[in-house]
């Protein structure tokens, strides 16, 4: 199930099986000469935007990580600086690093909150009962809303100093701080944004609860396990393909997170840096500053980072996720 | 016999009392989740003393002047601001819909030379993070002289296919229509495009449909691509616009920001009720289901 087919599929299935009308067709050989042309034919917006969306973009920004590019250079006044973008980011770029660290700390802890909480509400919301729809319905509904400019805006007067998380907190005589202008909290107010968000992988899971055998349970309930040991020893290891599919997922996701960032600290990452994620940082060196060589080299970085933390959540996943048929991956 | 009976009844009280903890539980939770929306619809009925003072939901006085003002806050009305999200919205769901669907016919049913390869830059571009393209293809748009029509920037890309996700989707879909159904009209004489048209266009109907939500619900609510190319207020789509109340102001327009916020939200709500148990149950899950 799950990610087993979604990998397996990565291979388009090739055509084997066919009726004898078709075999009979496939033989003449212009038949089939017809299907490559048309093959292309359909293909060609996709090719043409690989081409100039994609691979050019990403070849011309990795040579722009070489030079001092900005965008009122001409092409001809392009200098070429070797490794200085790199050697500088690692060495003298104070912001890099704290938008490196940043992020982590956003990911690192948004994610697992994220979901578990998605997986908490998806087993409350399991069972079939009158009304179920509309619950999860409704779980769902921020995270159509919560990437929006208008949802950020709500949370910066959420979390202002004057704003209703504070009224609130004066009902149990406690003091709130300005959240969303204290270095020390406003990144714990963009993390609540994110796990607000839990209902996209609430779905998800909810999916794979609903492929997970109710002999599995019949079975264990018989052997005497509580609905505990029911979770840890039926569910979570049926789950775990869709809890890698949402880990990979939401990781990716959360490493890419700008919106409410960017609006929250009205483009500016701060207060004092403390909501510098990784993308504002490179969308201020590129169209604030302009320094589009340089941030040319913070997008390689990021994309490098990206591949190696995708590498590294797959080959952990070989020891936790669990695939029902047994193959070893 | 007894025993059993009390057992039973005991087991029942007990599956009842846990039904009864599950329910509140839930509705704790789903008033938490929901006092954002709710706060942010009663504020924007509040009077702008009352937004900072009051957490309840409800206004003590309904003050519907907020959503007038709001809409003339800046030099362009927020009736540009929602024509330009619509037409960008509009255009990127029909660009996104025609090109995906056509390359998904190549990669599920044709046979093409290099037709592997292909498909697996395809399943790449789908983990490739789209932040890390802008600045290389704001330098290309830029030099194609694309800048002043922010159009090109946001559309071309969608007609040509570059989101994977929708181009896996189609694939994952159109697998589930049996080949029967081509090999029928091959032999009735139908060329691959005769295909295409009469037979997997109009089965991909309900993938379409997905794909449109999807894609009208993202561009109405991406910043960062329109932040980019979007420079001349008039051009300015919804979630640009707002972002000007931070700018430009402080507490004095916290109604209309709020009041204009709520706007924002509404078509991407109208289509969370439209297609409530779509978006729930088809989606998020037909990239995981074989």
């Amino acid at each position: 199930m799950a990610l087993t087919t979604a990998s397996a599929q990565v291979v388009p299935e090739h055509p084997g099986r066919r009726s004898p009308a078709a075999r009979k067709r496939r033989g003449s050989g212009s038949g089939r000469h017809r299907e490559g042309v048309a093959g292309y034919v359909f293909l060609s917006p996709w090719l043409l935007g690989l081409m100039g969306i994609t691979a050019i973009p990403m070849l011309l920004s990795l040579y722009l990580s070489f030079t001092d590019y900005s965008v009122f250079s001409t092409w001809e006044d392009v200098e070429w600086i070797g490794l200085e973008n790199y050697v500088t980011m690692f060495t003298n770029d104070p912001s890099f690093v704290r938008s490196v660290l940043v992020t982590l700390v956003y990911a690192l802890v948004m994610v697992p909150l994220k979901l578990a909480a998605a997986l908490a509400v998806a087993l409350l919301l399991n069972r079939a009962w009158r009304g179920v729809g509309l619950f999860r319905g409704l779980f769902y509904l921020p995270s159509l809303l919560g990437g929006s400019v208008a949802l950020a805006l709500v949370w910066s007067a959420l979390f202002a100093g004057d704003g209703a998380v504070n009224e609130f907190l004066s009902f149990f005589g406690i003091t709130g701080k300005a959240w969303v202008n204290d270095p020390d909290y406003a990144l714990g107010t963009l993390i609540i944004l994110g796990i607000w968000q839990f209902g996209a992988p609430m779905v998800i899971f909810l999916a794979g609860l609903k492929q997970v055998p109710v002999e599995l349970y019949e079975a264990a309930s018989v052997d005497g396990a509580s609905p505990w040991r029911q979770f840890w020893h039926v569910t979570m290891p049926m789950l775990s393909p869709v809890l890698f599919f949402n880990l990979v997922l939401e990781t990716i996701r959360g490493f890419q997170s700008f919106t409410s960032a960017f609006v929250i600290s009205n483009g500016n990452g701060g207060p004092v840096d403390s909501t510098l994620l990784y993308t504002l940082y490179l969308y201020k060196r590129g169209f604030t500053e302009f320094d589009m060589g340089y941030a040319s080299a913070l997008a390689w970085v990021f994309l490098l980072a990206i591949g190696i933390l995708t590498v590294v959540l797959f080959s952990t996943g070989r020891f936790w996720v669990h695939y029902a048929d047994g193959e070893d991956r | 016999m007894t025993t059993v009976a009390r057992h039973v009844a005991v087991r029942r009280s007990r599956f009842s009392a846990g039904q009864a903890v599950r329910l509140i539980v839930l509705i704790a939770g789903l008033l938490l989740v929901l006092y954002p929306l709710a706060w942010v619809i009663g504020s924007s009925f509040k009077s702008d003393a009352e937004i900072a003072s009051n957490i309840s939901v409800l206004p003590t006085e309904f003050t519907p002047s907020h959503y007038t003002a709001g809409w003339n806050s800046f030099d362009v009305s927020f009736t540009r601001f929602f024509i330009n999200s619509t037409v960008i919205a509009l255009l990127t769901v029909v660009a996104n819909g025609v090109s995906c669907l056509i390359a998904a016919y190549a990669f599920a049913r044709l046979r093409f030379p290099a037709r592997g390869f292909f498909f697996a830059i395809m399943i790449g571009t789908l983990l490739l993070p789209g932040d890390v393209l802008i600045i290389p293809q704001y330098i290309v748009f830029n030099t194609l002289g694309w800048i002043d029509t922010p159009l090109l920037p946001l559309i071309v890309p969608k007609a040509l296919a570059t989101e994977a996700f929708f181009v896996f989707l189609m694939v994952q879909f159109m697998r589930g229509i049996p080949r029967d159904l081509d090999e029928a009209a091959t032999i009735d004489g139908c060329s691959p495009y005769g295909v295409f048209w009469h037979v997997i266009l109009p089965l991909s109907r309900p993938a379409l449909v997905t794909t449109a939500i999807f894609s009208f619900i993202w561009t109405w609510n991406d910043f960062f691509t329109q932040l980019v190319y979007l420079n001349e207020l008039e051009d300015y789509t919804v979630p640009i616009a707002l972002r000007l109340f931070i700018d430009s102001t402080g507490q004095s327009s916290l109604g209309a920001m709020f009041a204009m916020s709520v706007l924002s939200l509404v078509p991407v709500f109208l289509f969370f009720v439209a297609f409530q148990r779509m978006l729930v149950e088809g989606i998020n899950t037909s990239g995981l289901k074989g």
